[in-house]
C-alpha cells in the first residue's frame, strides 16, 4: 500500500537547536536535539509544557526554521513547509464550512488528486474510524472525538509516509481518548507509516509507542530514549501489567529527578 | 465534548422550528392602540401628531408617490452599498495580508470615522450637484467603515494552526485565500454588510435632506414644510420597511451562502 523507504533512518534530526528571540532576550527552546527515527516506527515525544516538543514538531513539519543543525526526512533536508507529511493538531482545525468528507477531501483539492479515487479513499478512511453515515455532517454537528477523527482522516488522505501529531487527544475525555488511541494504532498497523506523536501523557506514550523520547524542560533537551518492548497489537488490558507500570514508573522518576514532578516531603 | 462519543449531538433547531409568542408585536400593537385612543380623546391636531389611522390612510393615498420616491432612495442605497462592498472587501484583504498596508491605511480609516458624514454632504453637493452621485457617495462612505472593519477581523481570524495545516498540504497563496481565509471571513463580512445596510439607509436620507428633488428624504422634507405630518410618518414607515427588507435580504443571502454558519449560530442561541 505504501512505499516504505529503504533508509534505516527515515527521519533524522541532527544537532538541532531553536532559539526564540524577543525584544528583550533570547530564549533557547531546543538544545542539541539528536534523534533518528526508523521508517514505520511509532515514536512518542513526552515532556512537560515548555520543553519545546511542539517546536520540534514545527521543525519536522518545516513550519519554522531551526537555529542550528538540520532535519532530514527520507534523505531530504527540510527547509520549507513539508507537504509530504500528515499533520494533526490538538485542535481539530476542521473547516466549519465543509462537511466531514469535504474536510477530508480538502487535501485532494489542494494537491489536485484524482477526485473519484480520493473520494473513495476518504469514505474508506471515515469508515475505518467509525464515521460512516456522518460524511455529510458539518463539524458543529459532530462531537469533539468525532471531529478529531475527521482531522486524522484528513491527515491520512494522501497516504503520507510520515504522520506528525501534536497532542491530538489532549482535549478529549478519557474514554474517547482510549478509543482514538486504539483507532490510531489500528490505522498505523495497516499503513506502516512513521508516526511522531507528541504528548504530555506518560501512559499514552507508553501505550502507543515503539520508542519514547523523554524531554527535559527549558531548554528542551532529550533526557532519555526508552524502547517500549511490548507486544503488538496493544490491548487496553496491557496498561495494567507490571511491564507497563515499570515503563511509566521509569519515566515518572525521570521527571521527578528533573523537578518536573514534585511530591510532598521532597527537599 | 461528552463521553458518548459516537452519538451525534442533537440536530440544530431551525429558527421557525418552535412557535414563539411574538412579544414585540404585542407591545407594538398595544402602543399603537394607546396612541390612537389618546389622540382621539384629547383631539390632537394632525400638525402636532397624526393618529395611526391617519398615517395608514396617508400611506394608502400616497402609495404611488412613496413607491416612486422610495425607488430613488433605494437606487442610491444599492449603488452606494455595492460600491462600499466592492471597495471595502478587497481593501480589507490587503490590510489583513500586508502589515505595511495595515499600518499605512487602517488608522486613517478608523480616524476618518470621527468626521460626521452629514457635515460632508454639503461639500459633496457642491462638487457633484443635486443628482445621484453625492447621495451614492454618502451611502458608500457610511457603509464602507463597518464592511472594512468587519472584513479585516474576518480575514485575520484564520488561526495559526489553520495556516500551518494549509502550508503542510502544500497550498499556494491563492489556495490559502480561496479555500481558507475567504470562507473563514465570510461570517464577519456578512455581519459588516448587515450593519452597513442599516447605515446606508441613514446615509441616503441625510444626503437627500441636504439637497434633492426626489427620494423619501425629499418627501419627508416637503411634507414637513406643508405641515403634513401624516405624510411624513408614512414616508418614515415606508423607509423603515425598506431598511428592514434590505437587512432581511442580506440575512437570506447569508443563509444561502453560509448554511453552516447560520445553523451553528442558531444552535449556540438555543
Amino acid at each position: 500500500m505504501l512505499d516504505v523507504p529503504s533508509h534505516s533512518h527515515f527521519l533524522s534530526i541532527k544537532r538541532v537547536s531553536k532559539n526564540f528571540t524577543s525584544r528583550s532576550d533570547t530564549v533557547r527552546a531546543l538544545s542539541d536535539i539528536d534523534l533518528d527515527i526508523r521508517a514505520g516506527e511509532f515514536v512518542s515525544i513526552v515532556g512537560p509544557s515548555g520543553c519545546g516538543k511542539s517546536t520540534l514538531m514545527m521543525l519536522v513539519a518545516g513550519l519554522t526554521k531551526a537555529s542550528g543543525g538540520e532535519i532530514l526526512v527520507d534523505g531530504r533536508r527540510i527547509e520549507k513547509p513539508n507537504s509530504d507529511i500528515g499533520i494533526v493538531f490538538q485542535r481539530d482545525v476542521l473547516l466549519d464550512w465543509r462537511t466531514a468528507i469535504q474536510n477530508v477531501l480538502l487535501q485532494a483539492e489542494i494537491r489536485k488528486l484524482d477526485v473519484t479515487a480520493a473520494t473513495e479513499r476518504a469514505r474508506h478512511l471515515l469508515k475505518m474510524v467509525g464515521l460512516d453515515g456522518f460524511e455529510k455532517s458539518y463539524p458543529h454537528e459532530l462531537s469533539g472525538g468525532m471531529r478529531q477523527r475527521v482531522s486524522i482522516c484528513r491527515a491520512l488522505l494522501h497516504k503520507p509516509p510520515l504522520l506528525v501529531m501534536d497532542e491530538p487527544f489532549g482535549a478529549l475525555d478519557a474514554l474517547t481518548r482510549d478509543q482514538l488511541q486504539l483507532d490510531l494504532l489500528r490505522i498505523w498497523s495497516e499503513t506502516r507509516m512513521t508516526v511522531v506523536f507528541i504528548t504530555h501523557s506518560i501512559t499514552e506514550a507508553v501505550f502507543l509507542s515503539d520508542r519514547i523520547v523523554v524531554m527535559s524542560p527549558r531548554p528542551g533537551r532529550i533526557e532519555r530514549l526508552i524502547d517500549i518492548d511490548m507486544p503488538r497489537p496493544r490491548r487496553l488490558a496491557m496498561r495494567e501489567t507490571k511491564q507497563f507500570a515499570a515503563y511509566t514508573q521509569e519515566i515518572t522518576e525521570i521527571f521527578m529527578k528533573l523537578g518536573v514532578l514534585r511530591e510532598e516531603g521532597d527537599a | 465534548m461528552t463521553s458518548a462519543d459516537l452519538s451525534p449531538p442533537a440536530p440544530p433547531v431551525g429558527g421557525w422550528g418552535e412557535w414563539r409568542i411574538p412579544y414585540a408585536l404585542i407591545t407594538l400593537v398595544v402602543f399603537v392602540v394607546a396612541w390612537e385612543t389618546i389622540a382621539r380623546i384629547i383631539n390632537l391636531p394632525m400638525y402636532l401628531l397624526p393618529k395611526p389611522t391617519d398615517i395608514v390612510a396617508s400611506l394608502y393615498e400616497n402609495w404611488a408617490l412613496l413607491v416612486v420616491n422610495g425607488g430613488v432612495t433605494l437606487t442610491e442605497i444599492i449603488f452606494g452599498f455595492v460600491i462600499a462592498v466592492l471597495l471595502g472587501v478587497p481593501l480589507a484583504t490587503m490590510i489583513a495580508h500586508s502589515p505595511v498596508v495595515d499600518r499605512a491605511i487602517y488608522p486613517l480609516i478608523v480616524g476618518s470615522q470621527t468626521i460626521p458624514k452629514a457635515a460632508i454632504a454639503p461639500l459633496l453637493l457642491a462638487a457633484f450637484g443635486y443628482g445621484l452621485t453625492p447621495k451614492v457617495t454618502i451611502v458608500a462612505m457610511m457603509s464602507f467603515f463597518p464592511i472594512v472593519i468587519n472584513s479585516v477581523v474576518g480575514f485575520k481570524s484564520a488561526s495559526p494552526e489553520m495556516l500551518h495545516l494549509a502550508y503542510c498540504t502544500g497550498a499556494t497563496q491563492m489556495q490559502i485565500f480561496w479555500l481558507f481565509r475567504l470562507p473563514q471571513a465570510f461570517p464577519s463580512i456578512f455581519a459588516g454588510m448587515k450593519l452597513a445596510a442599516v447605515l446606508s439607509v441613514i446615509g441616503a436620507v441625510v444626503a437627500e435632506f441636504v439637497g434633492s428633488q426626489a427620494g423619501l428624504g425629499y418627501v419627508i422634507l416637503v411634507a414637513g414644510s406643508n405641515f403634513r405630518m401624516d405624510q411624513q410618518f408614512a414616508a418614515i414607515i415606508f423607509l423603515s420597511a425598506m431598511g428592514m427588507i434590505l437587512f432581511w435580504a442580506i440575512g437570506l443571502a447569508e443563509k444561502k451562502v453560509l448554511p453552516w454558519h447560520v445553523s451553528m449560530r442558531s444552535q449556540a442561541d438555543g
